[in-house]
């Protein structure tokens, strides 16, 4: 009873906000239900017994990638009329992606109920090893079974992030730079003078 | 709780719906108190640091002050201003304030005494802890005015930047006690060092992620010295500025609630949970939970110590930290740890 009712719960706020999040016209709006869409995914996660994927789901994508997407589009001036002008000419794009993404749920959701890969069960239960938690059936498989793909993985996104630092940093001529641990081997003696100046007359330093 | 329910002769679902209601509000509430209470000790400690009186007009020694100031702010007028986008501005406290109290529901008060006892705790909390940062930035953009734009910004960049150490020494912790249950993690510092010690603080490769913790947990919840998003002398109050009444009050709790949620992860994670110091048979008589609300509160006087002594960063120092310093060294203890841990334990 309470899956069925968590279940409903879970997949109409995500269809919701989903469609709300291409709906609404204020970008940080849109921003903000796409939240809402992942955190209800991710609790139709833990409802097929996928906890530790719903847990990465809202740390990465809620906690870190949404934020930096709001840091930027809260920063947008927003010009409505400008953000309906080109919806028209971007139409045939737009359905051809959509047709694009639907064809390929269809054929992943047809070759994983074939059961021709050893993904899991194929009657479309999720395959949680007995006994074993999911972290740990996880781990066991993505150090062992998959560890050069997953190594592959962490390489390619380290090049990626060097890659963005180096393209995007630039050396400014003009600009001050710290000395942090000049700063912090300053002492009170070095840098202030103790003077003892007679009464109406000043100091020179 | 749940088969205690069913025992009165609940079907299962509604025996649990029950249960689970009874839990949150058996630690809400008692939240919700401790809150009120430690704001007045927070203000207590701050003025026996400045040699001042403190709260002591409103009730025997100023105890119920929190609940006058309480009273104040529910009585005041609710302002919504007239270009803020009135639907987010309005969301975002409650947002705050939920986020909150939801870690609450894996954080162990005694031998498994807690709400949800789920595989994942600590990833669960540093999930919603990530979450926090959205009632800052809402209102911080929904107020649509300068200053709490520029303290939601600060938030949102401050809060990534020390959620990835704090990740990095989470995993530190979950390599040495095996588990991200939060009962187990605790069942796991058991005699930790010469099986006379409960606690990772103890061990010497884990102490230094401990300094690293506190430090970091004291920017996750803008407490000073990190407290650049409130910063009253450049932004006037920050992302609450534009607040007033019940909302600003829900900022309010929400930010000591979650201040007392990570003095509980200090607990917790380092220094035993509901074990007490040592592992000696007459420490056990006294209960966990006391042991538990004990150094739970320690490290509030902590917190509220370091907020009466140290003067605030400035923002670049504050990255550098983050960044520069508590990165890099946090990932040498990721290597340092599982290397340690390869040689001894899985070799």
């Amino acid at each position: 009873m309470i899956h069925v009712i968590a279940f409903y719960l879970f997949a109409v706020m995500t269809v919701a906000s989903g469609a709300i999040t291409i709906l609404s016209r204020n970008p940080v709006h849109s921003v903000l239900w796409l939240i809402l869409a992942f955190f209800n995914a991710a609790g139709l996660m833990v409802l097929v017994g996928a906890e530790f994927i719903a847990m990465l789901l809202v740390i990465v994508y809620v906690g870190a990638v949404a934020v930096l997407f709001l840091f930027v589009v809260m920063m947008l001036d927003i010009d409505f009329a400008e953000l309906r002008a080109g919806f028209v000419r971007y139409f045939p794009l737009g359905a051809l992606v959509a047709l694009v993404l639907l064809a390929e749920i269809v054929l992943g959701v047809g070759a994983y109920r074939a059961g021709s890969l050893e993904l899991g069960t194929p009657d479309g239960t999720a395959a949680v090893a007995e006994g074993l938690s999911n972290t740990t059936a996880i781990g066991a498989l993505l150090y062992s079974r998959y560890l050069f793909l997953f190594e592959a993985a962490g390489i390619i996104l380290l090049v990626a992030m060097i890659g963005a630092i180096v393209l995007t940093h630039r050396q400014r001529g003009e600009a001050l730079v710290q000395n942090i641990s000049k700063q912090n081997a300053r002492r009170p003696d070095e840098a202030t003078v103790n003077v003892k100046p007679e009464v109406g007359k000043g100091v020179t330093l | 709780m749940t088969a205690f329910f069913q025992s009165l002769g609940m079907t299962y679902d509604w025996a649990w719906f029950v249960a689970t209601i009874c839990g949150i509000l058996l630690i809400a509430l008692p939240l919700m108190l401790a809150v009120a209470m430690i704001i007045y000790v927070d203000r207590k400690i701050w003025a026996a640091m400045a040699l001042r009186r403190g709260p002591n007009v409103v009730g025997p020694f100023g105890l119920l002050q929190s609940f006058a100031d309480g009273l104040k702010v529910f009585l005041q007028e609710t302002i919504v201003p007239s270009a803020a986008n009135k639907g987010i501005f309005l969301i975002a406290p409650v947002v705050t304030f939920t986020i909150a109290l939801m870690a609450w529901a894996v954080i162990p008060f005694n031998s498994g005494a807690m709400l949800a006892d789920i595989n994942v705790g600590l990833l669960y909390i540093l999930a919603i802890s990530s979450l926090g940062v959205y009632g800052t930035i809402m209102a911080g953009w929904a107020s649509n005015s300068k200053y709490p734009f520029f303290s939601a910004m600060r938030a949102s960049a401050q809060m990534i930047s020390y959620e990835v150490s704090i990740g990095f020494i989470i995993i530190c912790v979950v390599l040495w006690s095996g588990t991200f249950n939060m009962n187990d993690i605790v069942k796991a510092q058991q005699g930790h060092v010469f099986g006379i010690f409960n606690g990772f603080v103890f061990n010497p490769l884990l102490f230094p992620m401990w300094v690293m913790f506190l430090i970091s947990s004291l920017a996750e919840t803008q407490r000073a010295p990190f407290d650049l998003t409130e910063a009253e002398s450049e932004l006037v109050a920050g992302y609450q500025t534009e607040y007033s009444s019940m909302a600003f009050a829900a900022y309010w709790l929400g930010e000591y609630a979650n201040v007392l949620l990570m003095c509980a992860l200090n607990t917790t994670l380092f220094f035993g949970g509901w074990l007490p110091p040592l592992d000696w048979a007459p420490l056990y008589l006294v209960p966990g939970f006391i042991w538990f609300l004990l150094k739970v509160f320690f490290f509030f006087f902590v917190f509220s110590w370091v907020k009466a002594t140290v003067p605030r960063y400035r923002y670049d120092q504050l990255m550098r930290l983050g960044w520069k310093v508590f990165l890099p060294v946090s990932l040498l203890f990721v290597v340092l740890v599982s290397g340690y841990l390869m040689l001894t334990r899985y070799s």
